[in-house]
């Protein structure tokens, strides 16, 4: 298992015990759920033995079957019964295994979720949290894998987080659930298993708010989710010619921390944007668009955005492999950006120990 | 049905006829600067529902709710000033004539989008359920909506969990100029679906104010003793124009005698009648009521008229919930 770097990733609270990605979700979950009656989460395979990568496990025997539901295959019309739900006073928890699946639902959260406290001029609200899985490898392909942040984040009225680390994926998830407005909230495939320092009480990460996960004065990338991880790997190994990186980990889309974002690229003159999502209108081109808005006599050389190219993921390993951005795609555009010659992944001393279509050897598939 | 409750739906109807009405009459000025369903020849099915649903039920409806919204108890001067994009539209001008909102009337809101707000509507009930409130949920759908797969979603949830909601189908043939032959199946009827969910269902005339009541009652009643959802079929017809205050026979998607053949099936003047044959009201009590309605309607139209229009500020508030 991959460790989030926590040697960068500084702790946060005293009272911090080590737990995956999944499982800082279902405390997150537990909690919110203890702590609320109104609170119930409901989606395809929740409460099966699988459990959603273990984000649900035991919550059935926890709190009921009332409250913790498996659903019809109906994605839109279970996203409008959610909707419902949370106009008569109850905060759901929908989940969907993967982001594709609730492209089926796209009118009740865009249409309905998105709109009804805009469109009855505040006569109610709809808190609703809705989590997503973003798929990654062993053969995912184009319907399994699709990462559509920029869709929603391009919505008013919706909130949209990718927490990168365990400490926010429970603190994030917490505050998405005490939020009254509608909550997309992303997980990558990759992150589930990670694991990280997580404070045992129940605490909140401020939605809006980016990290700066680690200080630097030379260039700053931008990241979010999973790409977080490959943006320090890149750091560390930028570090090694003396390069130094700042990353700041988006964490929250929508509303975005430009400010926090905008104060670092002032810093450091260089941007990268490094978001897994398609490049032509996606996420990476918003930072580097307030960068040109807002920063640009700041900047020392153009922007870069680190994503992935406009086509769709494969299923075979043996393509899938040129698909996804690594660290070394960052480092290399870090050292163009500053006149460095490109270096190989051996070069830069990256050992491929394991298959690329997998986040770790222990990973074995099926997904 | 007793002579009282007859009168009370008569004026209800009445006074959604006379609302439209005017609609039709002001629109042309230009003002009124909304898309408008109008549901005139349809207020029998909103009279008679409504009128069965205690004070703690709640209504779902769809692009022609303007019926709904009144027969609930919406209130007149918020929704005029809606139309007029005022400030003090129940949306405060955020929504128009497709976005309905009273709460305190239990109209939980009004969308455009055919299908949208049936989930939701079924989501109220289940959420109700969940909460050990004693709510019947009503949504209101057209005949086009039962071609939606949200549709077939939601009934199916509502009847896996026996929730109480009753949907209200208003099948009145037409999906804007596209017949139901054109989109249905011939020789299927379209309450016949909901039989497929296990939901009990029936059909009826929407035109009949009484028929109405009763089966919404008897759909309701079984809600509200946790036997789950019912679906009614009630047939009617729209006699003006999909969208707008016009006629619009002579386009050629229908013909003057089939909107001739409704018109005469009209559900006011049919329980009008029957109410003066039987000596239940006099001509007399109808003219005293009919000034009353048309007094409350000027002023909600001069409320209306002289409500300030949003100020800009307004246009970035309500995005998100504090």
């Amino acid at each position: 298992m991959m460790k989030t770097e926590p040697s960068q990733i500084a702790k946060q609270k005293s009272s911090t015990r080590e737990l995956t990605f999944s499982e800082a979700i279902r405390e997150a979950l537990t909690q919110s759920m203890a702590a609320n009656p109104a609170v119930y989460i409901m989606g395809e395979g929740v409460p099966d033995p699988k459990g959603i990568f273990g984000t649900t496990l035991g919550l059935r025997e926890k709190f009921g079957a009332q409250r913790v539901l498996d659903m019809p295959v109906a994605e839109n019309g279970m996203t409008g019964v959610a909707i419902g739900s949370a106009l008569m006073g109850m905060r759901p928890v929908l989940m969907h295994q993967r982001v594709d699946f609730a492209l089926l639902a796209m009118d009740q959260m865009v249409n309905n979720a998105a709109k009804w406290h805009y469109m009855f001029g505040g006569k109610l609200s709809v808190p609703l949290v809705i989590r997503l899985v973003i798929g990654r490898g062993w053969g995912q392909g184009p319907q399994h894998s699709q990462s559509l942040q920029a869709w929603f984040a391009h919505v008013p009225g919706l909130k949209v987080l990718m927490p990168a680390t365990p400490y926010d994926a429970k603190g994030l998830l917490i505050s998405a659930i005490e939020d009254n407005n509608p909550v997309i909230y992303f997980e990558h495939r990759w992150l589930h298993r990670i694991f990280g320092d997580v404070p045992a009480e129940m605490y909140r990460v401020p939605i809006g708010k980016a990290r700066t996960v680690k200080e630097g004065a030379d260039l700053t990338i931008v990241s979010t989710s999973y790409m977080t991880l490959e943006a320090l790997r890149a750091a560390e190994i930028l570090a090694k010619d003396g390069i130094e990186a700042e990353v700041v980990d988006v964490r929250s889309l929508k509303p975005l921390d430009t400010e926090q974002i905008l104060a670092s690229v002032r810093k450091t003159g260089r941007l990268i944007a490094a978001d897994a999502a398609w490049q032509s209108l996606g996420f990476a081109s918003e930072i580097l668009a307030s960068a040109a808005e807002a920063a640009y006599k700041d900047l020392k050389c153009s922007p870069k955005r680190v994503t992935l190219p406009d086509v769709y993921a494969p299923s075979s390993p043996a393509i899938a492999n040129h698909y996804y951005p690594r660290a070394a795609n960052i480092v290399n555009t870090a050292r163009t950006m500053l006149g460095y010659p490109e270096q190989t992944e051996v070069e830069m001393g990256i050992k491929q120990e394991t298959p690329l279509d997998v986040p770790d050897s222990s990973f074995t598939g099926p997904f | 049905m007793t002579p009282e409750i007859r009168k009370k739906l008569f004026y209800k109807m009445l006074r959604i006829r006379r609302v439209e009405e005017k609609i039709v009459e002001l629109y042309p000025e230009q003002e009124m600067r909304c898309p408008v369903h109008l549901s005139i020849g349809q207020e029998a099915v909103a009279a008679g529902v409504c009128g069965t649903l205690t004070p703690t039920d709640v209504v779902f409806s769809n692009h022609r709710a303007h019926g709904h919204y009144l027969a609930i108890g919406g209130n007149l001067n918020a929704f005029l000033a809606e139309m007029y994009g005022k400030a003090t539209g129940c949306c405060q001008g955020k929504g128009g004539s497709m976005h309905l909102v009273d709460l305190s009337a239990g109209f939980m809101g009004s969308a455009p989008i055919v299908g949208g707000t049936i989930p939701v509507a079924v989501g109220a009930a289940f959420g109700a359920v969940m909460q050990g409130l004693n709510k019947v949920v009503v949504v209101f759908l057209g005949e086009g909506t039962t071609e939606e797969g949200v549709f077939h979603e939601s009934l199916n949830f509502a009847s896996l969990k026996k929730l109480p909601v009753v949907f209200v189908c208003e099948n009145n043939f037409y999906s804007v100029y596209t017949g139901l032959e054109e989109r249905q199946p011939a020789g299927r009827e379209v309450y016949a679906l909901a039989k497929a969910h296990n939901i009990p269902s029936f059909q009826g005339d929407g035109n009949d104010v009484e028929q109405v009541d009763q089966m919404s009652a008897e759909a309701v009643e079984r809600s509200r003793r946790g036997e789950g959802p019912t679906f009614i079929e009630f047939k009617t017809y729209r006699w003006r124009e999909h969208c707008g205050p016009n006629y619009d026979n002579h386009i050629g998607y229908r013909t003057e005698a089939e909107f001739q053949d409704w018109k005469a099936k009209d559900p006011i003047m049919r329980t009008q009648k029957m109410l003066l044959e039987s000596g239940e009201i006099t001509a007399a009590e109808i003219e005293e009521r009919e000034g009353a309605i048309a007094a409350e309607i000027e002023a909600a139209v001069a409320f209306a008229k002289t409500s300030p229009f949003p100020e800009k500020p307004t246009l970035f508030q309500h995005i998100y919930a504090n």
